[in-house]
């Protein structure tokens, strides 16, 4: 009853051939082909991260141009936002593991999922076309004036790029919203969903609702540099704050696209190494609501010195400490389940205990400046770079490589080598906080971000910074090559190497193109570990 | 590989075969869905969230709209006078209509009716759109006339010829998108026709008949607002 039998064909080698990939529409294989192109893109944002670092290790601006360096954050920016963090863990391991999570056979809309990924890819394709051909330089943000009439880069190109990605991530969204919607299957009712799924339900919510007001929103800058019509620059008529808030309306609640998955992978993570059911799972559950609704209310945070009314900067300063009660719900729910647990200590929970650490530290960064006098010293510093980049590299991309090593098993059907893996996971962790907690330290000094240049007190720091990029670096570039030697060298890891409750480790690893031959009736919740008053809680 | 206690085996499984094998089904129930009902539910759901992000994406527009009307509210009564309402009004007309033959186009699908009657409905719809993008194209071509498109031939007479541009930057921008949505619609329309000539649709199955539908209403409803938003508010103060 408990072990299928491994049927002779699985996702990967049913079907061979390039027309095999590119014309599938398995959720499995798609995910796959999203993993390769966010990778490429990971990888490109980083290069223009490595340049950045190496023109800060001196505070005269040479090693590039200052022109040159706008256009390296910028570019920087918009690949990591728009192409890796937004697509990473939603494309890859939500599309793998969603319709297998809640017993279904595939997305609700297989057709969709591929399109979005050439929509993808396509949105990519101009990126690329603007970085190969001298970038553009308005900053990740686009902020007009300068982006509607003084900038002389591919603002146009970028926007179009932007743009036509977003439509990538709103199918993404709508499709997993139906899918959850409509293609449980019997007896998987929602409060027996996985986290996970809840998580990406939440994050989909904010990706059909968010993505289109971007969407018009870059739409109309490259309108009005393309037609002069006055929509955002006011020597046409037209309002620049009004770009801020239609920018932040939706670029806000993106930070949420890029933490909830991440947070997502953390809930599987702590309950499959604890060996325990989460604490307060309801809670949990409803929290992924609440951080997605309330973040569409906190956009103006954004615009504390941007002349918005102090009354309205009150009440954005409020909302946005509402969206830490949630947050922490989590964060104690979490350390709540792994208190007493039977906890091991595999490569994927020391990515959760980085994440619990780093996201504590980056949320609560958050609410420093989310104060409105403390905003007015901190903004536009590096002090809200650190802060951020603790939300983004230490909470999204530590939740996004300790799920793809905890379901990497699953998807390939290979174990990957431990003892390198915890060593790429410690090398990331020392490299993340060597680059980025100095920026606290040198922002809450005073040292602007987005210059070339900086006051030469200020160097020691942004030394320290530079080394611990190359070492987080060292740290991305190892997992690539152990992962890709698995697909050879490593044991089969068997349907459930973690011992791991949950329907995806009730099927073969790697799953049939149909994951299960039966349409699965489920009879408990899915992430039955033992009860709290098993172990010891009461 | 893990370090988790090997003493520890997974509770029973919770999977259970359903036992349906495989019954002869609905040559258009896609594999992955195990009844047609279920494939229905999914697919107008989806172009119901689909809808939510288009109203996210107009919003956008009309957020604008708002904040320069408020701006500046004489300049915006002025500049609306050049519109003609008869053309608008026509065309607001034309675009109910077509929503009650699209709609009557989804019942005779779903009652099984003849494919000449589903075409009949189909058609008519996709002549009132025809009709509807035509009119626009003469109310665009006076705008061009008149010297009222925003850009550096931009002209105007009256009092606010900074408002009324951007006015005209919004009616541009309002209305060419709610144009390009019709070009969309007609093309979906096209499909539609073709698939239901091909006697696709009966009782059993109308599920993209009605998710056009759908579609259609919604572009429909767009100009039932920005019909009077940029055509209509304000008029009754001026006196000439």
């Amino acid at each position: 009853m408990q072990t299928t039998t491994a049927p002779p064909l699985n996702y990967l080698n049913n079907g061979h051939g390039l027309g095999s990939w590119l014309l599938t529409k398995d959720h499995k294989r798609i995910a796959l082909l999203y993993l390769f192109s966010i990778t490429l893109f990971f990888f490109l944002g980083g290069f223009f991260a490595l340049l950045i670092r190496l023109e800060l290790l001196t505070p005269a601006a040479d090693l590039v141009e200052p022109d040159m360096y706008n256009r390296l954050f910028t570019m920087h920016g918009v690949v990591m936002v728009f192409f890796f963090l937004i697509p990473s863990i939603p494309a890859t391991l939500g599309n793998f593991l969603i319709p297998i999570m809640i017993g279904a056979k595939d997305l609700a809309f297989p057709r969709i999922n591929l399109l979005s990924w050439y929509i993808y890819v396509l949105g990519g394709l101009f990126t690329l076309v603007v970085a190969v051909t001298g970038g553009v330089d308005t900053g990740w943000t686009f902020y007009a004036p300068y982006s509607t009439s003084a900038s002389n880069s591919h603002v146009i190109l970028a926007g179009v790029g932007i743009f036509i990605t977003g439509f990538s991530s709103i199918l993404t969204g709508l499709n997993f919203i139906v899918t959850v919607h409509r293609m449980r299957a019997p007896g998987m009712t929602w409060f027996r969903l996985p986290l996970f799924v809840w998580a990406h339900y939440a994050t989909s919510l904010i990706m059909i609702l968010g993505t289109p007001v971007i969407a018009i929103t870059v739409l109309l800058v490259a309108v009005e540099r393309g037609f002069h019509l006055g929509i955002f620059d006011p020597s046409l008529g037209g309002d620049p704050i009004l770009f801020q808030h239609l920018f932040w309306f939706y670029s806000h609640p993106a930070v949420y696209i890029m933490i909830l998955p991440a947070m997502g992978v953390i809930a599987e993570l702590v309950q499959a190494f604890s060996r325990k059911n989460i604490f307060g799972y309801t809670f949990v559950a409803f929290s992924s609501l609440a951080i997605a609704i309330i973040g569409f209310l906190v956009w103006g945070h954004h615009l504390f010195v941007s002349g918005q009314s102090t009354y309205a900067g009150l009440v954005f300063s409020i909302i946005s400490m509402f969206v830490a009660i949630p947050s922490a719900v989590k964060v104690f729910n979490w350390t709540a389940t792994i208190y007493k647990g039977s906890v091991s200590w595999d490569s994927p929970m020391l990515y959760a205990f980085g994440f619990i650490g780093l996201f504590t530290i980056g949320g609560l960064t958050g609410l420093f400046l989310a104060t409105l006098g403390m905003d007015i010293h901190m903004h536009d510093t590096y002090f809200i770079i650190a802060h951020f980049h603790y939300v983004m590299v230490g909470g999204a991309i530590f939740g996004y490589l300790g799920g793809m090593h905890y379901w990497w098993p699953k998807i390939t059907g290979r174990m990957y080598p431990e003892g390198w893996a915890k060593f790429a996971c410690l090398n990331i962790f020392i490299g993340f906080n060597l680059t980025f907690f100095p920026q606290f330290i040198v922002g809450y000094l005073g040292m602007p971000r987005r210059y070339a240049m900086y006051a030469p007190e200020f160097q020691v720091y942004n030394v320290l910074s530079t080394a611990g990029a190359t070492i987080l670096g060292v740290g991305y570039l190892i997992p690539m090559v152990y992962f890709a030697w698995s697909l050879k060298g490593s044991p089969l890891a068997g349907n459930n190497p973690w011992g791991a409750r949950g329907l995806e480790w009730e099927i073969p690893s790697p799953p049939p193109t149909e994951n299960f031959t039966e349409t699965p009736i489920v009879t408990e919740g899915t992430h039955q570990y033992a009860p709290s008053h098993e172990v010891g809680i009461v | 590989m893990s370090d988790a206690p090997s003493s520890y085996q997974p509770p029973p499984v919770a999977i259970h075969p359903t036992g349906h094998g495989h019954v002869p089904h609905h040559p258009y129930l896609q594999h992955h869905f195990d009844s047609m009902a279920q494939q229905a539910e999914a697919s107008t759901l989806g172009m119901w969230v689909f809808l939510v992000t288009e109203i996210m994406f107009f919003g956008g527009l009309f957020m604008a709209y708002l904040v320069y009307r408020h701006q500046s509210p004489l300049g915006f009564q002025e500049a609306s006078h050049h519109l003609n309402i008869y053309w608008g009004a026509a065309n607001t007309a034309i675009l109910i209509v077509s929503s009650l033959t699209m709609a009557f186009a989804v019942r005779a699908a779903q009652t099984s009716q003849p494919v000449r009657t589903q075409l009949t409905w189909l058609f008519s719809t996709m002549v009132f759109g025809a009709a509807f993008l035509g009119i626009k194209a003469i109310e665009y071509t006076d705008k061009f006339k008149d010297h009222i498109v925003p850009g550096p031939n931009f002209q105007w007479e009256g009092l606010y010829p900074k408002p009324a541009e951007q006015f005209y930057s919004l009616y541009f921008a309002m209305t060419g998108l709610h144009a390009l949505h019709m070009i969309i619609g007609l093309g979906i329309m096209s499909v539609i026709a073709w698939m239901a000539s091909r006697k696709t649709f009966d009782a059993e199955y109308y599920t993209p008949v009605e998710v056009a539908g759908l579609y259609w209403h919604f572009v429909d409803i767009v100009w039932i607002f920005l019909f009077p938003l940029l055509y209509l508010i304000g008029r009754h103060y001026h006196a000439g």
